[in-house]
């Protein structure tokens, strides 16, 4: 493959100027619509159709309401107006449309925008009314050119930074040959070497440097030995396949969902909770595709995401189409990363509410992982260690008072670290 | 064998021996060697083994062998890859999948435990609970803070597990296949409209419920020839009696004994079962001494009961002088022909009440409406008794359910309906009547198990435990119970009231039908409230169903000695059955936790066993005895009452047991759907004739040895400072240090109490910062119930051993009721013997006979658990520091660092060490609740279960004091007094169990240690123990 870019290097640069053009191209033509639709700015449009109606419409797909692309030519404009700024009233005085509409839609009562101007109005109508993005399969395949170009012409300097070296040791030979054979024919002579002991022989019969050899050698594999028995059993970076390819990137990362949204039970509870899926739902049945940045070099593009979507659907039991509940459900059986043996009694509401951790303490950036991993080793060395250093954050919690008062004294410090009050003891996690 | 083979064999014998003479002897292993000429001696000669040595069945014959490719060299690098291999997959984690709900049920924070109040109304237990549910699975009953009715006891503690029981039944049947609920309505409807017109008996458990009754009311309007009886599986018949034609109601009075100043019983175990049980609370609180003062407990009684090892004073008595002492003491009858002991006692017992006056009540338990009602009258006025709020749980009618018993083996009765009940296991003349039921036209059982009666039935409608179940119950009039499913029913059942109401046309659901009928009761105040409170008091009157009688008509010959006692010794015995504290009426028997539970008064533990005196059993040569291992042996007997033969029914030996009388307990000997190990025990319940608990009956000693399941082989403290004991008299007037001494030692010359820090051999800790945990026992509360013990087998997920083991001494138990018997008539007494002992030979003989119960001992409990000692001698001995001190008090046991010594256990004084000899859990030969996915269901998840090879012991309910302390920490404010709890402490409703933080100054917990009876158990040893008892205390002083 890489070696076909290379080669096509040319062509290449040509398919990114089309697209170039291309891009151009359809803003214009979208400009050209904007002037269409009386001077509405379609622009303005996009924004005011994000902040007031995405909740519910898509321009393209039935959600709670109807798809809204086209929705012009159906209704008569004044109509519009008077349905976004008070639908129900509509519906209430018996017209006819109004009542259809609101039949057809399973009786939910749309919001009513009384805020919203004419021009407000007329600016959404204008997005809702720019033709769909043609099917693009030139621009995809020049996007792909142009989204992995730096790691192509990486390749490509060194490939030709090889090719170099080889030429260069290639014609070192040839100018030693050509020496060589200038020097035969000039009648030079070459002092010839000795053959002394071979290397190993004379390693051999050095006695002391054979110890020290193996004593270094002995050291080296009970370092490995021990490195290897003590990983035992510690699973740090396990990053399992899980049944829906589920990004922590895309939601506590770019989109800034906060930890305890899903995993509600941290606060309360020693488990964190997997979030069952009608949490899920409660973003996921409006949201059915991903619109983010995209990562083609991994697979991770549009069509991923929005089958990782479609398979929560099928699991939720949610008909996309008929935008309600099948009943069908099928639940998820993720793979659990992080596993403290039985014997070991953690409770997440301790460190969470109580100590106010942060999450990535112990699970590490975990708005950065696409595949979630292991951060920590999770071994008992590990706990006690923070309980070691960490000091116990007591501002404001009635219940630690007097026993700060009286331990700080019997130690002389200000701050006490948990192992101060007693957080080693075998029995605070061991029953 | 024949002995003219003997004859000639010894001859032979002779002559060889006379043949070779001593020089030469030989020694011949079996007769046949004898004989010169046999075959057989020759081929055992050449041969070693008698039959060859099957080498080709493992090795293969040698061509095989030898065609195979696999040499030797090959086989042992096979046998070095496959362990390499092996060891190297064990270095891989297991890859764990976790499932989360699609829809999560709002209420159900993973993690975290709901409460859910509810009732318990089995027809024999009756009690307000709270269930503790966790992930929506129940795993813990506990009591409810809220109601005043008392009887959270063992069995209702465990009823959790018999939810879990894999042998219910999982859908109904009809001629024992499974069918579909829609199909089971077809086939009893049809069956229904065939019966009309026949006589039908509905035979139920005491509901105790205003719905139910109401709802079997309209069913029995529909279905005219359907006859309800209540049948109470242990009658409290003459008691129902006695009371409606006292009071005109069918209840029974209730008692609250916290008022008593007087107890006088006669035969009623009040702190067992007597009358539905539940008054030890109230009995508890009169037994404390407050301001110098504390009840005075008499009891008269044949067997030991829990009641009589409580009592201040207990005579021992056959029934039949129960009776004349029951007219002696009410209505001034004659007490000759007592033994004078008795008399006086008697008397006394007279004299005491009376100058108690109305703080007095003398209660009884015989089965004789004559007396209930003299009784009855007796206490009349009496600030102890309630009869304006009787007890409804029991409604049984002895009279009813004989004449439905004898209906249907005579055939007039065609058809029945079991509700609850397993009449083909607990009817007397179960044989005829069994017989009898398979022949009738109509057999249907509601039951929970494809139990006898289910078996012997054409149809069986599954039903749900009472935790997947609505209900309602009034346990007291006045005090109205609900009953609220804790989780989905498990499998394809359901309840006996939702059927009633499909039949009688009604579409409504149960749960409906009882809000309806609770608009009365509840009178506008919220159902939710009252629902979340589990109880709810209210003055309405709802019409109970009153069961009509058929007294007087038709034939009574059967039942002609009802009511009455009908007990008059005649050579033989005079038999009390009872009920045992962990079976009950048996009903739940395929429950190991219950089975498992030592008896509190014999300490013996999967099995009944009739009781007897020792003056009796050497009369009659029946011995107890000890094996090699410490096992308990008995010697059997037949026992024979009229025509019924029980047979084979081991023998125990009992201090107290009145001469002339035994005892024998109910609810052992199930076999249908009971597990294999769960089968104990013989069915007393065919010695129950008429219902009445008192019977003659005849023993006839039989050969071989039963093997005994008990925990404590050693009966009598022989005057050692274990329990602490004094009487009322010397607490009120004499000095502390007379009573509950602190020991001195001596050093450097000096005495010095043994409490003070020079007396010791460790530096102490610094305890004082954060909490410090301590534990009161009050042995004056203490009733030896039991409660506390499966309270702590559910909370700590004690495993069950089986009997075999419980036998080794290998019980798993992290808490133990110790039950001593004194040697002499008290154990002061005892006391003084083992001063007065000196010399050699006063010693042995002195120690050997105070190692004897006497024939009527004092008795006294004490729960013994790890005393969390402050220098633990356990914890200086662990090679590997498994075992630690932690600042709050508690003794800490790291399983995970447990490589099983047993140095601990074998260093610690009070023995309250577990080892886990063999891994108890999904292990089939330890086939209990935890070797299936049902039973494991129970386990509680904050708790770690232990695996084989690890010790374990009470960790002083750590996981719950952690809780406490983070729930605290998360809300931001300090610990309430009381909010520390443990599981033992919580079950116990008596109060004698009190736990809480010493160094809260403000603490129940505290004005408890700096209490004068507060005494450590051995505190001799210097171990500082965190938990402590309170010296116990008997009001001995006669009249």
């Amino acid at each position: 493959m890489k070696k076909v870019n290379f080669r096509n290097l040319p062509s290449q640069l040509s398919l990114l100027l089309l697209a170039v053009t291309l891009t151009f191209s359809t803003t214009l033509f979208s400009q050209d619509a904007a002037a269409e639709t009386g001077g509405a700015d379609a622009v303005a449009g996009k924004a005011l159709f994000n902040a007031n109606c995405a909740a519910c419409h898509k321009l393209d797909k039935k959600a709670t309401g109807p798809a809204l692309r086209g929705v012009v030519d159906k209704y008569d404009q004044a109509w519009l107006y008077s349905w976004i700024k008070d639908s129900q009233g509509m519906v209430k005085s018996g017209d006819a449309t109004a009542v259809v509409l609101f039949a057809e839609n399973n009786n939910s009562v749309m919001t009513s925008f009384p805020a919203l101007s004419n021009g407000d109005i007329d600016n959404i109508l204008a997005y809702t009314s720019t033709p769909p993005p043609s099917p693009p399969p030139p621009i995809e395949v020049a996007g792909g050119g142009n989204g992995t170009g730096d790691g192509v012409s990486n390749n490509i300097i060194l490939a030709a930074l090889a090719l170099v070296f080889l030429l260069l040791v290639a014609m070192l030979f040839l100018v030693t040959g050509t020496l060589k054979k200038i020097a035969s024919a000039n009648g030079v002579d070459y002092p010839v070497k000795e053959k002394g002991l071979p290397i190993w022989k004379v390693f051999v019969q050095n006695q002391f440097l054979v110890m020290v050899c193996s004593i270094f050698l002995l050291l080296a594999s009970a370092y490995f030995a021990y490195g290897y028995v003590m990983q035992v059993g510690v699973d740090q970076g396990y990053a399992p396949v899980q049944p829906i390819h589920f990004s922590h990137k895309i939601h506590a990362g770019d989109n800034k969902v906060d930890c305890n949204y899903c995993h509600s039970s941290a606060r309360k509870s020693k488990t964190s909770g997997i979030p069952s899926l009608n949490v899920c739902m409660n973003c996921h049945k409006n949201i059915a595709d991903y619109n983010g940045e995209e990562d083609a070099a991994n697979g991770y593009d549009k069509a991923f995401y929005d089958g990782e979507i479609a398979k929560l659907y099928d699991a939720a039991g949610w008909d996309v189409d008929e935008q309600k509940y099948t009943g069908e459900t099928k639940p998820v059986k993720w793979t659990r990363i992080h596993n403290l043996p039985d014997f070991a009694y953690f409770n997440h509401s301790q460190h969470v509410t109580v100590a106010g951790v942060d999450c990535q303490k112990c699970h590490g950036p975990v708005e950065e992982m696409e595949i979630v991993e292991q951060f920590a080793p999770l071994t008992m060395g590990w706990c006690i260690n923070c309980h070691r250093e960490t000091n116990v954050d007591l501002k404001g919690n009635e219940y630690y008072e007097k026993i700060h008062e009286e331990l700080s004294k019997k130690y002389g410090v200000d701050k006490l670290t948990i192992a101060q009050m007693g957080g080693l003891e075998c029995g605070k996690c061991h029953y | 064998m024949d002995w003219n083979v003997v004859n000639v064999t010894i001859k032979k014998l002779k002559l060889i021996t006379s043949n070779n003479m001593a020089s030469n002897k030989k020694y011949w292993k079996s007769v046949e060697e004898l004989n010169e000429n046999s075959s057989i001696v020759e081929t055992l000669q050449q041969n070693e083994f008698v039959e060859p040595i099957p080498t080709d069945e493992f090795l293969g014959d040698k061509e095989t062998l030898e065609a195979s490719s696999t040499t030797r060299r090959d086989f042992l690098k096979y046998v070095g890859f496959t362990t390499a291999a092996a060891s190297l997959a064990a270095c891989e984690g297991p890859v764990i999948k976790s499932i989360p709900y699609v829809v999560a049920p709002d209420e159900i924070v993973p993690g975290v435990a709901n409460y859910y109040a509810s009732t318990i109304a089995d027809g024999f237990d009756f009690a307000n609970i709270l269930v503790k549910t966790r992930e929506g699975r129940p795993i813990k009953i506990e009591r409810n803070d809220l109601s005043t009715n008392g009887g959270v006891n063992a069995r209702v503690q465990a009823s959790v597990l018999s939810l879990y029981d894999k042998n219910r039944l999982q859908a109904p049947l009809v001629d024992g296949a499974e069918v579909s609920w829609s199909d089971f309505d077809v086939a009893v409807a049809k069956k229904m409209t065939e019966m009309s017109g026949k006589d039908v008996v509905l035979l139920t458990q005491t509901f105790a419920s205003p719905s139910t009754s109401k709802l079997i009311k309209e069913f029995t309007t529909k279905y005219p020839n359907v006859r309800h009886v209540v049948y109470d599986t242990v009658s409290s018949s003459e008691a129902l009696d006695a009371f409606q034609s006292v009071n005109g109601m069918r209840a029974l009075a209730d008692y609250d004994f916290s008022k008593a100043e007087v107890i006088v019983s006669v035969g009623a175990d009040f702190l067992g079962d007597w009358q539905g049980g539940g008054y030890d609370a109230g009995y508890a609180k009169s037994r404390v001494p407050k301001n110098g003062k504390m009840s005075r407990h008499i009891q008269f009684e044949s067997n030991m009961s829990l009641s009589g090892a409580n009592a201040d004073k207990r005579v021992p008595v056959t029934p039949t002088q129960q009776l004349q002492i029951v007219k002696a003491l009410t209505n001034d009858g004659s007490l000759s022909g007592l033994p004078d002991d008795v008399q006086g006692a008697v008397q006394n017992a007279k004299a005491q009440l009376k100058k108690a006056g109305s703080n007095g009540v003398v209660i009884t338990g015989l089965p004789d409406v004559t007396a209930q009602k003299m009784v009855l009258e007796c206490n009349e006025g009496s600030a102890v008794i309630d009869a304006a709020h009787p007890r409804m749980v029991r409604q049984g009618n002895t009279a009813e359910v004989l004449r439905a018993m004898n209906g249907v083996v005579s055939g007039t009765v065609k058809g029945m309906i079991t509700v609850g009940v397993d009449p083909v296991y607990s009817f007397p003349n179960n044989k005829a009547f069994t017989e009898a039921y398979k022949n009738l036209e109509m057999s249907l059982a509601f039951s929970m198990k494809n139990d006898a009666t289910a078996a012997a039935s054409k149809m069986v409608a599954a039903t749900p435990h009472y935790l997947e179940s609505w209900g309602d119950a009034q346990l007291k009039k006045g005090t109205f119970s609900l009953i609220q499913p804790t989780i989905r029913p498990l499998f394809n059942t359901r309840q006996f009231q939702d059927c009633l109401l499909g039949w009688t046309g009604n579409n409504n659901k149960y749960y409906d039908y009882i809000k309806d009928t609770w608009t009365s009761v509840l009178g506008g105040s919220s159902w939710n409230k009252a629902l979340e409170a589990g109880v709810f008091t209210s003055a309405a009157e709802l019409e109970m169903e009153v069961i009509p009688t058929l007294e007087g008509q038709g034939e009574m010959e059967s039942s002609s000695s009802h009511g009455a006692m009908s007990a008059t010794n005649q050579g033989g015995f005079e038999l009390t059955l009872y009920a045992k504290t962990g079976m009950g009426d048996g009903q739940q028997a395929n429950n190991p936790w219950l089975q498992e539970m030592p008896d509190p008064i014999t300490r013996t533990s999967w099995d009944n066993y009739i009781t007897v005196s020792a003056a009796d059993a050497a009369e009659m040569g029946l011995e107890n005895s000890h094996v090699a291992n410490g096992g308990l042996n008995g010697s059997y007997v037949n026992v024979k009452a009229g025509d019924v033969i029980v047979e084979n029914v081991p023998v125990l030996i009992q201090p107290g047991q009145a001469k002339g009388s035994v005892g024998l307990a109910l609810g052992y000997g199930k076999t249908a759907a009971i597990q294999e190990e769960m089968q104990t025990g013989v069915n007393a319940y065919a010695l129950y004739n008429n219902f009445s608990t008192v019977q003659n009956v005849t023993l006839e000693k039989v050969g071989g040895k039963h093997e005994f399941a008990c925990v404590q082989l050693h009966n009598t403290m022989m005057g050692r400072d274990i329990i602490r004991e004094t009487s009322l008299e010397v607490f009120n007037t004499k000095d502390v240090q007379e009573w509950n001494p602190v020991l001195f030692v001596s050093k450097d010359h000096q005495e010095i109490p043994i409490t003070s820090p020079d007396a010791d051999l460790w530096e102490s800790f610094d305890r004082s910062i954060g909490h410090h945990f301590n534990l009161s026992i009050d042995l004056n509360a203490c009733t030896g119930c039991g409660a506390c013990v499966i309270a702590c087998h559910a909370e700590n997920n004690v495993p069950v051993v089986g009997k075999e083991e419980v036998r080794k001494s290998r019980d798993m138990h992290w808490l133990r009721i110790d039950r001593y018997y004194s040697s002499v008539e008290s154990f002061k007494g005892d006391s003084e013997k083992k001063e007065n002992i000196s010399g050699l030979g006063s010693s042995l003989s002195d120690f050997g006979a105070m190692e004897n119960p006497s024939d009527n001992p004092q008795v006294a409990f004490q729960p013994v658990m790890c005393q969390h000692c402050n220098h633990a001698p356990c914890e200086t001995v662990c090679p590997v520091a498994a075992t630690s001190h932690g600042r709050q008090g508690q003794n800490h046991m790291a399983y995970n660092r447990c490589v099983g010594t047993r140095y601990c256990a074998n260093n610690c004084p009070y023995k309250v060490r577990r080892f886990n000899w063999f891994l108890y859990n999904e292990n089939d030969e330890f086939d209990y609740h935890m070797n299936n996915d049902l039973g494991r269901m129970v386990l509680n998840p904050d708790v770690v279960v232990r695996s084989r090879g690890v010790m374990e012991k009470c960790s002083m309910c750590i996981q719950k004091t952690q809780k406490t302390i983070l729930d605290a920490k998360r809300d931001g404010r300090a610990v309430k007094d009381n909010e520390f709890q443990t599981a033992c402490s919580m079950a116990c409703d008596k109060g004698a169990m009190v736990f809480g933080d010493i160094n809260d100054h403000g603490s129940q917990i505290y004005t408890e240690k700096k209490d004068n009876r507060m005494y450590h158990l051995l505190e001799a040893v210097g171990t500082k123990p965190n938990v402590f008892y309170q010296t116990k205390v008997r009001n001995s002083k006669e009249v």
